[in-house]
């Protein structure tokens, strides 16, 4: 865990090649993986990998490893981000460019390897390989920047994510690590740290966009001795997981981010605030903590200065509402976690009582290459009042589902139909909703709107912490309206009327009328309800609350009045609305389906085919589950 | 005093002993660390908690009652967790949840009277390459249809 402190000041510093040793350059060289001495073997095991099987896939590489008697170092790295192609396995050969091996399930182990090892091209199992000068490359396999998925992204907060071992601190170095702290504790004020990020134009990435140098400086403005940091990593976003990606893959650079940001604003304590459902993140930040501590990045008197900053882990306990600054804070305390009105903003009485800074994961990751860079580097890319990159968790009907990092200002066409690899099955493209629940949907006619967080509020979404996913002609619209609001209905805090009691009406109402129950006059009532909602709130999650409604109603008017006026649903996917028939040429007569009807609406005789009696049928879908012939239909 | 009771408060005591001067705010990492070891808070632990930290013990289940991870009956052998995240919704994890109740017979929440399955309904597991996911005390079955609860249900049941 203790690494040469020699090395370490080296490194820091920026590994200038006159002042340092041999012996170090190709230490350096090794830990960049620009050549390897014996194969090695990497596999992406986080949360994503696990789940698709990611550990029965390293078990079956150790058995190969030690069978062949090949001698090589297995890695377990994050994620790279295309989770759909799960589990990832890569090889670097000696002399070779890195392999990138794709969907290397338990079962295709062998054959991968075996081809990998013989020096072949494993057919129809890669993704891409790494473009390094001087490394012989691999044939009929695209480059990594060539590759539809990867070539269009910018990655500088996930550049790590998936290339390098999480769990190493030197790795981390090698890569520029801990550079931009160094550089920051020994040439930097705290005011020209707040003043270098407010140039940079960098803006909370946890949604509402705040810039980023404006809420530091408040921070620092402020006279009492005991301040806070506090990162919210409660990413409680249904369909997002890009500050999990970040810190299983690449938690020093959450780390680093947070030092400087302690430092530019005096703070000692460093606060975590992390879901307790993500006990792999969790796992891999404590690892990290203690090896920046055990070699002077953290904990006293950092790099020698008189800089020292305590890091704690607070697990959160399960609540959207925390994601709202105030609400986070309360629930550190010990309390319920709701929100209180601003001012005063934490700034200046937080954390118990005392100024406190709060940023989410992927701010606090953008800011070491901020200070690596220069802030005139960072502003280059982008809109005029959007700078930087933006990480985006891409799922739903799309192809290509996974994390990808792209420059501010990209458009929706490129994301979906170059990076997302288009609309899964072919199908036809309907909308994306952007920002989660507190967001909204934007349909084809934003295909060419540049994203930046102006251009999505003005289409009446929002950016959010940047889940997007993605809904094709087959998704009705006003169903997925009523899920953000059972989701919102479920985590309001209940402190005020509005968002209590409003959003059950709203959610009520759209029951209604996906139940076919509903009425011409719930559409203006929706609409109406919805705007009080949104100007009377407390706090942010129930002034936005209600745009998933208001977006949906704005680009899919017709569907929902084809709910209440003809009663039907165009998309064919509100339960109440549909009908379950029995096919008779496929039905055998099992009797399966009748016997596991919760109301008797199945009839027939055995070894005939049997038929649904529609008056009775509660649409529950068992017969659906039960039939082993495919013989019921659904319309 | 039940033995079971003694054990409860017994755990509690111990959990308790390496916080001292433990405050408000360790309110919560204190809840955690009791339901990580006992499976849920009880009555028990509650009162105990409440002793320890000097709160009223309906202070305390204000804030456990707002949180989703506190549970306060015991799981089931095999804990189920049904990932409703924005990805598989629109995949379709209305229909495995639903398809989940049917098999069980018990709500999100619910033991089942033999005490071998509970289910829980989860916002986002964050594993949305997978959707629709479940999560099976740490395993994960992905890209669920509702016709598949019933064969996974019954493998658990044969295991007992």
């Amino acid at each position: 865990m203790k690494i040469n402190n020699a090395f370490l000041q080296w490194a820091i510093d920026g590994a200038d090649p006159k002042t340092g040793q041999k012996e170090w350059e190709d230490r350096m060289v090794a830990l960049r993986r620009e050549n390897v001495q014996k194969p090695v073997v990497f596999i992406g095991t986080g949360t994503c990998g696990l789940g698709a099987g990611a550990a029965f896939t390293l078990e079956k590489i150790r058995q190969y490893l030690e069978k062949n008697a090949i001698d090589a170092d297995i890695v377990e790295v994050g994620c790279i981000g295309l989770c759909v192609e799960e589990p990832l396995v890569d090889v670097q050969l000696p002399g070779r460019c890195r392999l990138m091996g794709k969907t290397i399930t338990q079962d295709k182990v062998d054959e991968f390897l075996k081809a990998v090892f013989a020096g072949e091209t494993p057919k129809g199992l890669t993704l891409a390989q790494f473009k390094t000068d001087g490394l012989e490359p691999w044939d009929g396999v695209k480059f990594q920047d060539e590759h539809p998925f990867f070539g269009p992204q910018t990655r500088w907060v996930l550049r790590n994510c998936g290339v390098i071992n999480p769990a190493s601190l030197e790795e981390y170095l090698a890569r520029d690590g801990y550079r931009g702290l160094k550089k920051v504790l020994s040439t930097m004020s705290g005011e020209a740290v707040c003043k270098e990020i407010e140039q940079s134009g960098l803006r909370g990435r946890g949604g509402g966009g705040f810039p980023t140098g404006m809420k530091w400086k408040f921070a620092f403005a402020q006279k009492d001795p005991q301040k806070y940091l506090v990162c919210n990593a409660d990413e409680g976003d249904p369909g997002a997981f890009m500050d999990r990606a970040v810190i299983e893959g690449d938690p020093h650079r959450l780390l680093e981010g947070m030092a400087i940001a302690a430092y530019a604003i005096g703070a000692d304590k460093g606060y975590i605030y992390i879901r307790a459902e993500y006990p792999l993140a969790i796992e891999r930040l404590k690892h990290a903590i203690a090896e920046a501590e055990a070699n002077n990045l953290l904990g006293e008197k950092i790099l020698g200065t008189d800089f020292s900053l305590k890091m704690i882990i607070k697990m959160g306990a399960g609540a959207f509402v925390c994601g709202e600054e105030t609400a986070l804070i309360h629930s550190m305390e010990g309390e319920r976690g709701e929100p209180t009105v601003k001012p005063p903003f934490p700034a200046e009485s937080g954390y118990l009582g005392k100024p406190t800074n709060v940023n989410n994961v992927e701010t606090y990751a953008n800011v070491p290459v901020i200070f690596l860079k220069g802030p005139e580097w960072f502003s280059s890319i982008g809109t005029e009042k959007s700078k930087g990159t933006k990480v985006f968790a891409l799922a739903g009907k799309i192809n290509n589902v996974g994390l990808i990092e792209v420059p501010m200002g990209i458009t929706l066409r490129e994301i979906i139909y170059e990076i997302g690899g288009g609309i899964k099955g072919g199908k036809k493209f309907k909308a994306m909703q952007t920002g989660g629940p507190s967001g909204g949907c934007l349909v084809e006619k934003h295909l060419d709107t540049p994203i930046d967080y102006e251009n999505l509020s003005a289409a009446g979404s929002m950016m959010g912490s940047g889940g997007m996913i993605v809904l094709d002609e087959d998704d009705c619209m006003v169903s997925v309206a009523k899920y953000y609001l059972e989701f919102t209905v479920e985590e309001s805090c209940g402190k005020c009327v509005p968002c209590r009691v409003g959003n059950k009406r709203l959610h009520e109402t759209l029951e209604k009328i996906c139940e076919g129950k509903g009425t011409e006059e719930d559409l203006p009532y929706l609409k109406n309800l919805s705007n009080v909602i949104k100007d009377t709130s407390l706090c942010g999650l129930g002034q936005t609350s209600p745009n998933p409604v208001l977006s949906t109603m704005e680009y899919f008017w017709d569907e929902y009045v084809a709910h209440v006026t003809t009663r039907t649903c165009p998309s064919g996917k509100c339960k109440a609305l549909m009908t379950y028939t029995i096919d008779p040429a496929k039905c055998t007569g099992c009797t399966l389906c009748a016997r596991n009807c919760p109301v008797d609406a199945i009839a027939g005789e055995k070894r005939e085919p049997h038929v649904i009696d529609q008056t009775k049928c509660i649409r529950c879908g068992a017969c659906y589950d039960k039939c082993k012939f495919s013989a019921i239909n659904v319309q | 005093m039940s033995t079971t009771t003694t054990s409860i408060t017994a755990g509690v005591k111990e959990i308790l002993s390496a916080h001292p001067e433990a405050k408000r705010d360790s309110l919560i990492p204190i809840l955690q660390e009791i339901q990580e070891k006992q499976g849920f808070l009880s009555r028990e632990a509650v009162v105990e908690v409440g002793k320890a930290l000097n709160l009223p013990v309906s202070k305390i289940y204000g804030v456990a009652t707002f949180y989703n991870q506190f549970r306060f009956a015991p799981q089931g052998k095999y804990h189920i967790q049904v990932c409703r995240g924005t990805a598989c919704h629109v995949k379709g994890s209305a229909a495995v949840l639903d398809s989940l109740k049917r098999e069980l017979k018990i709500d999100s929440g619910e033991t089942t009277r033999d005490g071998l399955f509970s289910l829980e309904v989860v916002a986002c597991i964050g594993a949305c390459g997978l959707a629709p996911v479940i999560n099976i005390d740490g395993n994960f079955h992905a890209n669920l249809t509702s016709q598949k609860i019933p064969g996974i249900v019954n493998q658990y049941r044969k295991q007992g």
